[in-house]
């Protein structure tokens, strides 16, 4: 039963069986109280603050009573000393009363802000914890909404809760001894009260619970539409889909405001209940006492404290009303993010992990099956074997599963069967650490975060100097636009990298993999939206990194001009090729060894494996390997020059390719 | 960070939003009010109750009145409490969602160049956690604002009707407390600001770290994405203490002052009562006054931060509200009679808004006849993106003019221009809804179900997208956000569909079909051809295979068109144009064997 609202399955379901609220509501108190152990001292330490502050605040009335009924008569009796206690004292008290006061606002604040960024330390790692394939059916808007304003339920809560909680039970407790020391048949009828206010407890949480539930589905739903919206905001416009969607967001606003709506009536309906509970008893303190005085078994004055008293017991009902209130919120908003937390990333770290420091780069697919998630098959079995420092060219038409391949290999998406290598240890085995450094992708969707060029390019190895970040950039050809930015290297590339071009994206985040220099490196289609001068540098510079060599990457010093010098292009690019092809047949036997100059990461012996995904073949041609992928499966495998021989698939795609140059 | 302005300015641009739903937030007020005036009163009456007509040997009648009397005024109570809720939540959550609702459609209008500008995080927080707030301010922080004060002025002018010495000395304390509060008033502010700003860049960190997913886990940066959002929380958490600090600090003088002052009337009060200038029920009575009154003081803290919070608030949604949008129709939109789609770019120039001296496209003058096929080349970060986007006004030139027809873009209506103009991005944008709801997003409604399912088919087969239809739930499968869960080439096929299914007069293709192998790229090519025959077609091409689509080719160097010709004609004058589309041959060319087997087989590998 709880497994169907397991972890964030269930989530858009608001009206939840019996068995799957418990779990819920069980699994959001025990965020809640995992929240909380940590700062348990400083949160026994608030309440303190609270209860003393509370008890300050009371001695204040006590000491003008003292003033009035000892003072005052000492003094006309010339004894100004009770006066003069009566005086520091009550000031004491201010002092301590208000210093306190200030101290436990600090301190809720603190508690509050120190359990919030737990929390949101906590779901941001989770989520980025998080396999691809919990991504993309997730979307990134129900992951703010959980970070926004779910959270913002929780803040609510204990920014207001923990102080009126505390302050409003030890008032009723102090209150309720004073009744029951003054006549314990009223303080009985007192406590009777609670059973009416028991049962409207009840059925107020029974049905907020559902209210609140909906509101955070119905906000869910408000941010991902929102959020859609601005991402989206070109195709939005160009397609005219304002309307449409202010139309849509209306109705999701008015869903919303009929949530909360719901939840603020019930609440309306509560609250005002308690008063009224609590307002019947005092009617019926009276009654009850006002009958006893009458038959002389009760003092008036006695009566008259005692209703006091009663109506005084039930003051803080309405900020416990508002705990509960709160309370109830945010336990729905953390059933939302426990849910979250309580998804399993599909692709998990190894328990016992194998130790790989320096990967030579084999990779090896051993009866590899691979569909996404419950969908159709996309990779059907595959052997295949990749030896270090090999490189290698996938081709294939769109859709092919090349780049399903090359995730694999980068492993975003665990194999569904068989197996996958590198250097003979199963890459379920590696640690994230090892894994990364050796293996890196540069994906088809050139992302890049906002924040300056340099720190962009630096995603690619963090710790590098500014200096080797230029380099990189220069590497790839990208350092002459990069320096006609505004501010260079610092300059802030907006959100998804909006100030920049798209082909200039692409350069940014080939020169990240450029700083990386993995032991694989796998390239999806990473020169696509580049001119064909600036793939061409691209491509040299890779030729560079992948021998592990940097002698390529600082030709490109001077400015693209330089190009219109056609023939001697012409010329570089030939003598490129040609150098490749040495390469090959190099690799074909024992493998070359690497530059003295490689950096300190360099891969050891041979170049770097590299799994380069290409429509455009120019880079195809320079490769050890062509692999031609057709429906999951290798169907063509050799040497360009053996495939072009052939006379097969790919023979047919290059004479295209060919055909379509100039 | 933004200027301040003063409380009543900001807040006073609420008015307009208010003001419908005013009467019912002054009911509210009065509910509020007499509510407070009955759980003061219950006291008072009881007092007078028990101590009138209780007595041993008293009636029994007596004993039934005044419990009805109370259990009455009980009832009451309760009622005002509920009655206040019943009319003022509806209405203020009407008024946050009328916010919200045109806060959304002012964001859809506002130009491309403020959404570059603008995290999506900051404008959510702005929908979302501000609204509410505002929302919770006006139905309880106001209403409650305006009860506490009235509170402690009644409460005063008793005070001074009991006894007019010891109320001057606790009016005394409101002096510092008023200088204070100005203090904290500004100050306050400026950290509510921060801490509202912060929350919005965090929320902004949790998109970009989220859609950005695929590059965190292919470098392994999970963890510095960790560090740098753990900075950023951690940064607001101290925002957030400091924010609290204020308001402890407010606090502290809130309550201490009044207590210090009434801790000296209490001796001035019995020095007073001893030699007589004040009878002793006087001041049990202003002693009892001025604990009711105490209460409210010390809440006004707590209020007057919301108040603040609500101002900031405020100020940022009107942040937005007042960014003007420079992209709207004219007053009187002209339309060209018959839509024959020629495009002229007349001495155009443009720059991006952060470098207006520098721009990137310069007296570009170029015209296009109605059906032609351009193809724009240039080298990387050219200017050509910019240019195509000038097309259907999602940027504005800057100089010179833009015009179909004859008639200035600018003179058309904006919904106009781009139902007449339809462009594929360089970058696909899908939305996470079906396949089908994605290519018929800019469609002209036919009508009927059938007449959809025909543009869609026909939209499909020109980008030769059939995968669609093998899709486990066909075209209606939900693709995921931005289409994610679908292959690069297929993804840039949806929207190239969606682009042709618009049926526009001037198509805008933008390096449309780069993410394509070469035989499909042909197919693609082939049936473009035809539906291109009499559309006008502004095409960037990085290849020579995509250039083969069109009829003229105009080169962009330096942000100028430098040339315009045939694809061959180019090729044999302007070295740039060499430079910039011709690949390597760097084997002789041997095709002719090839070529023939192409054609039949091309077919083939594709299923
Ligand atoms: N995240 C995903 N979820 C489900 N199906 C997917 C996902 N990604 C890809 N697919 C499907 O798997 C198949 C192979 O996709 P893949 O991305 O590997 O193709 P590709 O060879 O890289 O194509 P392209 O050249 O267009 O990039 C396609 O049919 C695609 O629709
Ligand atoms: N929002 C922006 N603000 C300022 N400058 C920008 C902005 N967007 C792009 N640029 C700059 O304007 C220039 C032209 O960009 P544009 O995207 O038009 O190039 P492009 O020719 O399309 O390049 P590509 O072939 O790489 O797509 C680039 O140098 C880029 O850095
Ligand atoms: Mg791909
Ligand atoms: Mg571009």
């Amino acid at each position: 039963m709880s497994s169907a609202s397991f972890g964030t399955a269930n989530e858009d379901n608001a009206h939840l069986s019996r068995n799957e609220s418990k779990a819920v509501r069980r699994r959001s108190l025990t965020l809640l109280g995992s929240l909380i152990r940590p700062v348990r001292a400083r949160f026994w330490l608030t309440i303190g603050a609270v209860v003393l502050s509370q008890a300050a605040r009371v001695a204040g009335p006590a000491l003008i009573a003292f003033g009035i009924d000892h003072a005052l008569p000492a003094v006309r009796a010339g004894d100004s000393l009770p006066l003069v206690f009566a005086g520091v004292a009550y000031l004491a008290a201010a002092v301590v009363a208000a210093g306190l006061t200030a101290l436990y606002v600090t301190w809720t604040a603190r508690l509050s802000q120190a359990m919030l960024l737990d929390l949101r330390v906590r779901v941001f790692r989770h989520t980025q914890r998080l396999s691809l394939e919990f991504h993309e059916k997730y979307t990134s808007g129900r992951i703010i909404a959980r970070q926004t304003s779910d959270l913002e339920a929780l803040r609510e809560l204990l920014d207001s809760g923990v102080s009126s909680l505390a302050s409003g039970m030890l008032f009723m407790a102090f209150t309720a001894v004073t009744v029951f020391a003054l006549d314990w048949r009223t303080g009985v009828l007192v406590l009777a009260a609670g059973v009416p206010m028991y049962f409207l407890a009840r059925w107020y949480q029974k049905h907020s619970q559902i209210a609140f539930r909906e509101s955070r589905v119905v906000s869910a739903r408000l941010i991902v539409h929102f959020v859609e919206t601005m991402t989206g905001i070109r195709a939005v416009k160009a397609f005219r889909k304002e309307r449409e969607n202010a139309a849509r967001y209306a109705e999701l606003s008015e869903d919303y405001r009929r949530a909360t709506v719901r939840s603020i009536n019930l609440n309306g309906i509560f609250q005002p209940g308690l008063v009224l509970i609590g307002n019947v008893c005092v009617a019926l303190v009276l009654l009850t006492g006002g009958f006893r005085v009458l038959s002389g078994g009760l003092e008036v004055g006695v009566l008259l404290a005692l209703i006091l008293s009663t109506k005084r017991f039930f003051q803080p009902v309405d900020q416990m009303a508002m705990f509960y209130n709160s309370f109830q919120s945010a336990q729905a908003a953390l059933e939302k993010v426990s849910g979250l937390l309580e998804e399993i990333p599909t692709v998990r770290p190894p328990k016992t992990p194998a130790a790989l420091p320096h990967a030579q780069g084999s990779i090896d697919f051993n009866g590899v099956e691979f569909r996404y998630g419950d969908g159709p098959v996309v990779i059907p079995r595959l052997d295949l074997h990749i030896p270090a420092g090999q490189t290698v060219a996938l081709v294939g038409q769109t859709g092919a599963g090349k780049s399903t391949l090359a995730k694999l290999i980068a492993r975003f998406y665990d194999v569904s069967a068989g197996s996958l290598t590198l250097d003979g240890v199963d890459l379920r085995q590696l640690t994230t650490e090892d894994l990364r450094r050796n293996v890196v992708m540069v994906t088809q969707e050139a992302f890049l975060f906002s924040g300056s060029v340099a720190d962009n390019i630096a995603l690619g190895r963090p710790e590098a100097s500014r200096e080797e970040i230029e380099d990189a950039a220069r590497a790839v050809g990208a350092h002459a636009f990069i320096m006609e930015l505004p501010d260079g290297y610092d300059t802030d590339v907006n959100k998804r990298g909006g100030r920049v071009s798209a082909g200039q994206r692409q350069l940014i985040s080939f020169a990240r993999a450029f700083l990386a220099r993995p032991a694989v490196l796998i390239l999806d289609e990473a020169t696509s939206s580049l001119d064909i001068p600036s793939e061409r540098m691209v491509q040299q510079g890779l030729a560079g990194l992948l021998r592990g060599t940097r002698e390529t990457g600082t030709r490109e010093t001077g400015t693209r001009e330089t190009g219109t010098r056609e023939t001697g292009t012409r010329e570089t690019g030939t003598r490129e090729t040609g150098t490749r092809e040495g390469g090959t047949r190099d690799a074909a036997g024992g493998l070359p060894a690497a530059d003295a100059a490689s950096g300190p990461d360099a891969a050891p012996a041979a170049g770097r494996t590299a799994l380069i995904i290409a429509h455009r073949l120019s880079t195809v041609e320079t490769a050890d390997r062509v692999l031609v992928v057709h429906d999951g499966r290798v169907v063509e495998d050799g040497t360009p020059a053996q495939l072009i021989g052939d006379g097969g698939a790919f023979a047919r795609l290059h004479g295209a390719w060919k055909d379509s140059l100039v | 960070m933004a200027k301040q302005s003063s409380f009543f300015t900001s807040i006073s641009r609420l008015y307009p939003h208010v003001r419908p739903i005013l009467p019912r937030l002054v009911m509210g007020l009065l509910c509020a009010l007499l509510a407070s005036v009955m759980a003061l009163a219950i006291p008072q009456v009881l007092r007078v109750l028990v101590n009138e007509s209780l007595k041993p040997g008293g009636s029994a009648d007596a004993v039934w009145g005044a419990s009805l009397l109370i259990l009455a005024l009980g009832i009451a109570e309760a009622g005002l409490v509920a009655l206040r809720r019943q009319f003022v939540i509806n209405p203020a959550t009407t008024v946050e969602t009328r916010m919200r609702v045109s806060l959304y459609g002012h964001l859809q209008g506002l130009t491309v160049s403020f959404h570059d500008r603008w995290g999506s995080g900051q404008l959510l927080s702005r929908a979302m956690t501000d609204l509410n707030f505002l929302r919770r301010w006006m139905a309880f922080g106001a209403i409650m604002l305006v009860v506490t004060t009235l509170t402690v002025v009644i409460g005063v002018v008793v005070m001074f009707s009991m006894s007019w010495q010891l109320a001057l000395i606790f009016l005394a304390a409101a002096v510092p407390i008023m200088i204070y509060g100005f203090r904290f008033r500004t100050r306050f502010s400026k950290v509510a600001r921060r801490s509202q700003d912060q929350a919005g860049d965090l929320a902004t960190t949790v998109e970009e770290s989220v859609h950005g997913i695929r590059v965190l886990k292919a470098f392994g940066r999970s963890r510095e994405a960790l560090e740098n959002f753990n900075e950023q929380a951690e940064e607001l958490r101290q925002t957030e203490i400091a924010k609290a600090k204020h308001l402890a600090t407010f606090s502290l003088v809130v309550t201490l002052l009044p207590e210090l002052a009434l801790g000296v009337g209490l001796v001035v009060g019995i020095l007073l009562a001893s030699t007589d200038q004040l009878s002793i029920g006087s001041l049990v009575a202003f002693f009892a006054t001025a604990a009711v009154v105490a209460a409210p003081v010390e809440f006004c803290g707590m209020l007057l931060a919301m108040a603040l919070t609500a101002k900031s608030a405020v100020d940022r949604h009107f942040e937005v509200m007042d960014a003007q949008n420079t992209i709207t129709s004219p007053d009187q939109p002209r339309r060209p009679a018959g839509l024959k789609g020629a495009l002229s770019f007349r001495n155009a120039s443009f720059a991006f808004e952060d470098a207006p001296d520098k721009p990137i496209l310069k007296n570009i003058t170029l015209d296009i006849r109605p059906g032609e096929t351009m193809a724009l080349v240039g080298i990387t970060g050219g200017g050509k993106s910019a240019l195509l986007q000038l097309v259907p006004r999602l940027y504005d030139v800057t100089g010179g003019s833009i015009t179909i027809d004859g008639v200035d873009l600018r003179e058309f209506g904006v919904e106009d221009l781009r139902t007449a103009v339809a462009v594929a991005f360089e970058d696909t944008t899908l939305f996470s809804s079906s396949v089908r709801d994605n290519v018929l997003l800019g469609a002209p409604d036919p009508g009927s179900a059938e007449g959809r399912d025909a543009a869609l088919e026909e939209a499909l087969d020109v980008a030769q997208a059939h995968f669609a239809y093998s899709l486990p739930h066909g075209v209606d499968t939900l693709i995921g956000e931005e289409g994610l869960s679908l292959s690069g080439g297929q993804r840039q096929r949806i929207a190239l569909a969606r682009a042709i299914a618009a049926k526009p007069a001037v198509l805008v293709l933008d390096d449309p079909l780069s993410a394509l192998d070469v035989n499909t790229e042909v197919l693609v090519e082939a049936r473009l051809r035809q539906v291109l025959a009499d559309t006008t077609t502004l095409i960037v091409a990085h290849r020579p295979s995509t250039v083969a689509l069109a009829d003229r080719v105009a080169l962009l160097e330096d942000g100028r068109i430098a040339a315009v010709g045939t694809h061959a004609e180019l090729l044999a004058q302007n070295s740039h144009y060499r430079y910039v589309i011709a690949s390597l041959d760097a084997e002789p060319r041997d095709l002719d064997s090839e070529l023939s087997a192409l054609e039949d087989q091309s077919e083939e590998i594709s299923r």
